[in-house]
Parts: structure tokens; C-alpha cells; sequence
């Protein structure tokens, strides 16, 4: 229940009439807490006053008043007067007075609601995807553009080398996901080895256990994981840590001392990510091996050199190029999106939880493609 | 029903000042660092009170402190006579919308249009129809003389000064009976300051509103504040009206209201910025 303050009093009108005039006694406490009650009373007198005839009210019996009954009066005057009833308020409080003058009746500009149309609006909004997809497409080869500019602008030793920053960077994506991507990785290992000794005990195969693993492991999952636990992890923050600093004008500030956002802040990042993600990818692979060798043994019977021997055969180093090619590839389409997304922010708090979120899905997204690109590219040259 | 709360010791012992606001021996810290230590300070019904201080002194922690945003370590606030610790949550709710704030850098809802933000504390304790809703939003814009058009402007849209008139658009929403305010005139034009003072003084005078003001606009201080009050240490230092500020030997007090910026300015040539608060 709200909260009513007590001790108020309710607001009332009282209607006479005497000589041809109408007089409306008005009592009580005209102000916000009784906000219905004072409208109630007021759309009564509108109704009750019939006649065309003067009309006065009179406010000497009011408690409290406030700029909401003040104004709820003096509409009243006004539209009294609509009706064919000059209204005049009486008052004796100075208080009141003044009140009256500050909060007098004038129209008020309208409020702008937008009216809604259930098909026009979906279509408009398919219409709108479709624009902003294009937009994002050009927007991320502009923003491509400019990083390996930034870049290219570092190496030919145009603007420093912001090595600290790198470093730091390359601490909060690099070591700090370590334990994570170990831990799920892990997990994941394990459960495809399980799965696979499952299914491998029927054939009476169990040690290719190692061969399903390490191609599955080595090609697809712990680039894929590594990525997607990124773009999560990294991605966000980026795109959080950019945001508010749109927000706050740091950006701007930036620009203003000459200094090129997309050098300081953008390439430090994005590199951090280029060197960070194959080297977490390097570190899931191993990880997963580790998960599925364990649970090989523990679960299979599978013993460790049988399956090593095996995982030595099953694999050629390309299975591990064809993984680790694609890790700075992802790198890339994370740093991307979470940069742009993070330069995409406005005013609002609201928007820098739509850009965040709007990051990691995209990248996410975006991750999946490019994989499924590699895919069919190695497929075709039988790599 | 009559409600009154439990009076204290403190309370009996001013009982002769009508204060809706009583501050009594507050001690704020962060951490190790004291901000606040043994602070005392009455804010009478119906005044407009000044609250000066060096930056970072503390001034927007006693505020915090009052609103119950900070917590203290130390120390008894009253406001209304009700001490607000020992208020049941409902309580509780009933005297924070008898307060209106306007927070130093504005806080408005950054998601929320201007209506909208003014709407926001209207919508969740008053039953009223859409269209007096409406009505209110746009007399509370007029009144602190903001351009219709930025009814519908994002916060992100507008400009310092325009952000300070719409949180006390917001601040007022409520019609509150005492209205605090950090900083406000901070930002503006000098002539949008003078409107901003004049708007505070006949709101005071129309509403009767109580007014706790931190402000370092010196002519804010002489043109609307019935009384001032200066923090320093942590302590309130001196209380009074401008001439008691003027006559103080406190060297803090001194250097502010003697110092190259008072004398350029109206201080101490006796033209006082507004004449607003002569009462009739
Ligand atoms: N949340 C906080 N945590 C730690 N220190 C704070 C916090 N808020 C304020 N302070 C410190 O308290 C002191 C007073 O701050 P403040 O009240 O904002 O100053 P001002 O008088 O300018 O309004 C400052 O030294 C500030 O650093
Ligand atoms: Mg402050």
C-alpha cells in the first residue's frame, strides 16, 4: 500500500447559491497527496454550475495549498468561464495569493505521444534491422580501417608505443582468464571423452577415444570455447569501459589534447587481444587433452601411454594450425565489435546496457560465422 | 491522529527554535578519515540556509548524511522530529516525500526524458488523471524556467544550467515542504543564477518551503539565504546572517567572504543582488 500522510485534511467544495450568483466554499487541504480527491471536487463544481451565472470561489476555508491545487483551481476559473460562467477566486492568505499568481491557469504545451500501428510499426522495424546490419557491416570496415591505421601509425613510430597499457591490458585478458578457460575446458574434455567411451564401447574401440578427442579439441573446441568465453568476459568489459567514457566525455577530452582514442584506446586493447586469444587458445587445448586423457583413464580404462600413442597418430600438426590460425582471426572480430559497440553509446545508462549486451551477442554471432568459414575454406583445400 | 515522536534531551534543550532539520553530534568517516566530527546544526522552518565550506570539506556529505544516503558513526538527525533510524520503513517513506533533492550533478534519469523524470516520483505516489499529470509536468518545467520543448529532451541532450533546472523541476514534483540543494547555482550564467535565486525565494515565499542550500555563490548567500552556516573541520564554525559571516574573525571565514572575489563582487559594496526577500 502507498504510504498516506496522515492528519490531512480531504479537499471540499460546497455549492450555494444566492441572488443569481453562485458562491463555492472551499475547504481542506488543496494539495498533492489529495491529487485525485482535489480533481474529483473540481470536475463536481464544473458539472454542478449549470447556469450562466457568476461565479465565486471562495477560497478562505483552505488549509494547505500547493501548486497542484492551485493550478487544479485556477483551471477550474478557466474552464468555468468556457462553460459561460466568469469565475473569480477570492483569497485572503498572502501565501496563497502570491500562489495563485505564479501557478495561473494558461494552456500548456500539448505532450508529444506517439500514436502506434501494430503491422506498419513491424514492418518499419524490419525495415530498420535490415538498414542498421548494413550500417554495422560498413561501420566495422571503417572502424577496421582506422585500427590498422592506428597501428601501422605505432610501428612506422609516428605516435609512442604504449607498452604499459598493453601490458595491463594483456593481464586482464591474457592471465586473468587462465583459470576459467582451464576450468571449463577442462570439463568440456571430459565430458566429450565420456561421451565418446560410451558410444567407442559398443565397437569395442575405446582407445580411439584419443583420436575423437584430439581432432574435436584441437580443430574446433578450444578455439571456439576460448572465444566465446572471451567475447564474454573481455569483450563486455570493453565495450562497458568505453561506453562510460563516451558518457563522461573522456573520450572528447581525449580528442581535444590531440590525442587519437582509437591509438590509445583501441589498439592497446585489441592487440592485448591478438597476442592474449591464441595463447588462451594454446592453453584450452592443452586443458581439454588433459580433461579427456583423465576421464579416458579413469572412466575407459584407457591408459596413458596407449593413449598418447594414439593421440600421436590421430594428429598431424595440422590439426593444431588449422585451431590456432583462426584464434587472431577471432581476436579480431571480438576487439572489433566491442570497440565500435563501446563508441556506439549515448547519453543514457540504458543505452551502455544495450551496446554491452549488443557487444557479446554480436561477437558471439560473429565468432560462429567466421568459424564456420574456416570450415568450409579448409574443407576445400582438404587441410 | 496526532503525530508526534519521542522528544530527546537534545531536542527539549532547542525546543525554543521551530527546526524542522536538527543535526546533533554527527561523526561521518570514510575509512580513517574523519569528515564530519561532533557537527551541529538546526535548520529552522520556512529559512533559506546557506551552507558554505571549502571544496571537499564535507558539505555534500552532511547532506548525503541527512537524506540517510551516508551512513554516521556518531550522532542524531532529526527531520520533522522524527528520528529517521528508528522510522518503520512506511514511515520512512512518508517524510522522504515531504523532501525534494537537487543532487550536485543533477542525477536525472538518464533514460528518461525530462517529463518523464519529473513524472517519475509524481506517477509513484499520487493518483491523478493523465492528463493533470501532464499539466504538472509542464507547469513545473515552466516554473523553473525551462523551454517547453525540453519536456521531451533526453538528459544527454541538455545543458549544464538546463540539467539544474530539471532535477529541481524533479526536486519539486512533490511540492515538497523542505528542498535541498547541493550546489545549484554552480554552472549557471550569472543572470541564470539570478533567475535560479529569485525561482528559490518565491518558492520559499509561495510554498513555504524550507531550503538547506550548500552554495559558494556569494551572492546567492547575500541575495536569498536568511541565515549561513560555515563548515570547517568538520565542525560548524560560525552560524548566522551574512553581517555575523562578515564579522567573523575566523581566518577560513575571513579569506572567504574578504577575499579579492567578495570584494569585486556585491558583498561589500552593499548592492545586494536581489531585493526579493523583503517581506511584504
Ligand atoms: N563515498 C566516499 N568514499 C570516500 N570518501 C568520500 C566519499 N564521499 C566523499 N568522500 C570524501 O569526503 C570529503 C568531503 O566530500 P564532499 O562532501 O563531497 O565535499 P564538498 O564539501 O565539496 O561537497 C572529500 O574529501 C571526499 O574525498
Ligand atoms: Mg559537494
Amino acid at each position: 500500500m502507498r504510504p498516506k500522510r496522515r492528519l490531512t485534511l480531504k479537499p471540499d467544495a460546497v455549492l450555494h447559491r444566492a441572488e443569481g450568483a453562485v458562491v463555492v466554499d472551499l475547504s481542506g487541504d488543496w494539495s498533492a497527496p489529495n491529487a485525485h480527491e482535489c480533481e474529483a471536487e473540481a470536475a463536481q463544481v464544473l458539472a454542478g454550475v449549470k447556469e450562466r451565472a457568476a461565479v465565486t470561489l471562495n477560497a478562505r476555508g483552505v488549509a494547505r495549498l500547493d501548486t497542484l491545487g492551485a493550478w487544479v483551481l485556477s483551471r477550474l476559473v478557466h474552464d468555468l468561464g468556457e462553460q459561460g460562467a466568469p469565475a473569480t477566486i477570492t483569497v485572503t492568505q498572502p501565501a496563497h495569493k502570491i500562489l495563485f499568481e505564479e501557478v495561473r491557469y494558461r494552456p500548456l504545451p500539448e505532450s508529444h505521444r506517439t500514436r502506434q500501428f501494430l503491422v506498419p510499426d513491424m514492418l518499419a522495424d524490419i525495415g530498420k534491422v535490415m538498414v542498421d546490419a548494413m550500417k554495422d557491416l560498413v561501420n566495422g570496415i571503417a572502424f577496421l580501417g582506422s585500427f590498422i591505421a592506428g597501428c601501422i601509425n605505432v610501428i612506422m613510430g609516428r605516435s609512442r608505443f604504449r607498452f604499459a597499457s598493453l601490458v595491463a591490458q594483456l593481464e586482464r585478458v591474457g592471465l586473468r582468464s587462465v583459470p576459467i578457460i582451464v576450468l571449463i575446458s577442462m570439463l568440456v574434455g571430459g565430458i566429450i571423452a565420456q561421451q565418446s567411451v560410451f558410444q567407442l564401447q559398443s565397437f569395442g574401440t575405446v582407445s580411439f577415444v584419443a583420436d575423437l578427442l584430439g581432432v574435436l579439441v584441437l580443430r574446433e573446441l578450444a578455439v571456439l570455447l576460448t572465444s566465446i568465453m572471451i567475447a564474454g568476459r573481455t569483450g563486455s568489459s570493453f565495450t562497458a569501459e568505453l561506453g562510460s567514457m563516451k558518457m563522461r566525455e573522456e573520450i572528447d577530452a581525449l580528442r581535444t589534447m590531440g590525442l587519437d582514442p582509437i591509438e590509445i584506446l583501441v589498439v592497446p586493447r585489441i592487440v592485448a587481444l591478438l597476442i592474449g586469444l591464441p595463447l588462451l587458445t594454446f592453453i584450452s587445448s592443452m586443458a581439454g587433452l588433459f580433461g579427456g586423457g583423465v576421464v579416458a583413464m579413469l572412466y575407459g580404462g584407457v591408459s596413458p601411454e596407449v593413449f598418447l600413442s594414439r593421440l600421436q597418430n590421430a594428429i598431424g600438426i595440422n590439426t593444431f594450425v588449422v585451431g590456432m590460425v583462426k584464434a587472431p582471426f577471432m581476436a579480431l572480430v571480438i576487439g572489433v565489435i566491442a570497440c565500435i559497440e563501446g563508441f556506439a553509446v549515448s547519453g543514457s545508462a540504458e543505452s551502455l546496457g544495450a551496446r554491452t549486451t549488443a557487444s557479446v551477442v554480436k561477437s558471439i554471432f560473429m565468432v560462429i560465422v567466421v568459424d564456420g568459414l574456416f570450415a568450409m575454406f579448409f574443407a576445400s583445400i582438404r587441410y | 491522529m496526532v503525530v508526534t515522536e519521542a522528544s530527546t534531551g537534545d531536542v527539549a534543550r532547542r525546543a525554543q527554535v521551530d527546526a524542522v532539520i536538527r543535526v546533533h553530534d554527527l561523526e561521518v568517516r570514510f575509512g580513517e578519515k574523519i569528515i564530519l566530527n561532533g557537527l551541529n546544526l538546526d535548520v529552522r522552518r520556512g529559512e533559506i540556509l546557506g551552507f558554505v565550506g571549502a571544496s571537499g570539506g564535507g558539505k555534500s556529505v552532511l547532506m548525503r548524511t541527512i537524506l540517510g544516503l551516508a551512513t554516521k558513526k556518531r550522532g542524531k538527525i532529526l527531520v520533522f522530529d522524527k528520528d529517521l533510524d528508528t522510522l518503520s520503513v512506511r514511515r520512512r517513506e512518508a517524510v522522504e516525500r515531504r523532501w525534494g533533492v537537487l543532487f550536485q550533478h543533477g542525477a536525472l534519469f538518464s533514460s528518461q526524458t525530462v517529463r518523464q523524470n519529473i513524472q517519475m516520483p509524481m506517477r509513484e505516489y499520487l493518483t491523478m488523471s493523465e492528463r493533470l499529470f501532464d499539466e504538472m509536468a509542464a507547469l513545473k518545467i515552466e516554473l523553473v524556467g525551462l523551454k517547453p520543448d525540453a519536456a521531451d529532451k533526453y538528459p544527454s541532450e541538455l545543458s549544464g544550467g538546463m540539467i539544474k533546472r530539471a532535477a529541481l523541476a524533479r526536486a519539486l514534483a512533490l511540492d515538497p515542504e523542505i528542498l535541498f540543494l547541493d550546489e545549484p547555482t554552480s554552472g549557471l550564467d550569472p543572470i541564470g543564477a539570478q533567475e535560479f535565486d529569485d525561482l528559490i525565494a518565491t518558492l520559499q515565499r509561495t510554498l513555504g518551503l524550507t531550503v538547506f542550500m550548500v552554495t559558494h555563490d556569494l551572492d546567492s548567500l547575500s541575495g536569498v539565504c536568511d541565515r549561513i552556516a560555515a563548515l570547517a573541520d568538520g565542525k560548524v564554525i560560525a552560524e548566522g546572517p551574512i553581517e555575523t559571516m562578515m564579522a567573523s574573525q575566523h581566518p577560513w571565514l575571513r579569506a572567504y567572504f574578504h577575499g579579492s572575489r567578495a570584494r569585486r563582487g556585491s558583498l561589500e559594496t552593499g548592492h545586494f543582488r536581489s531585493s526579493l526577500r523583503r517581506d511584504d
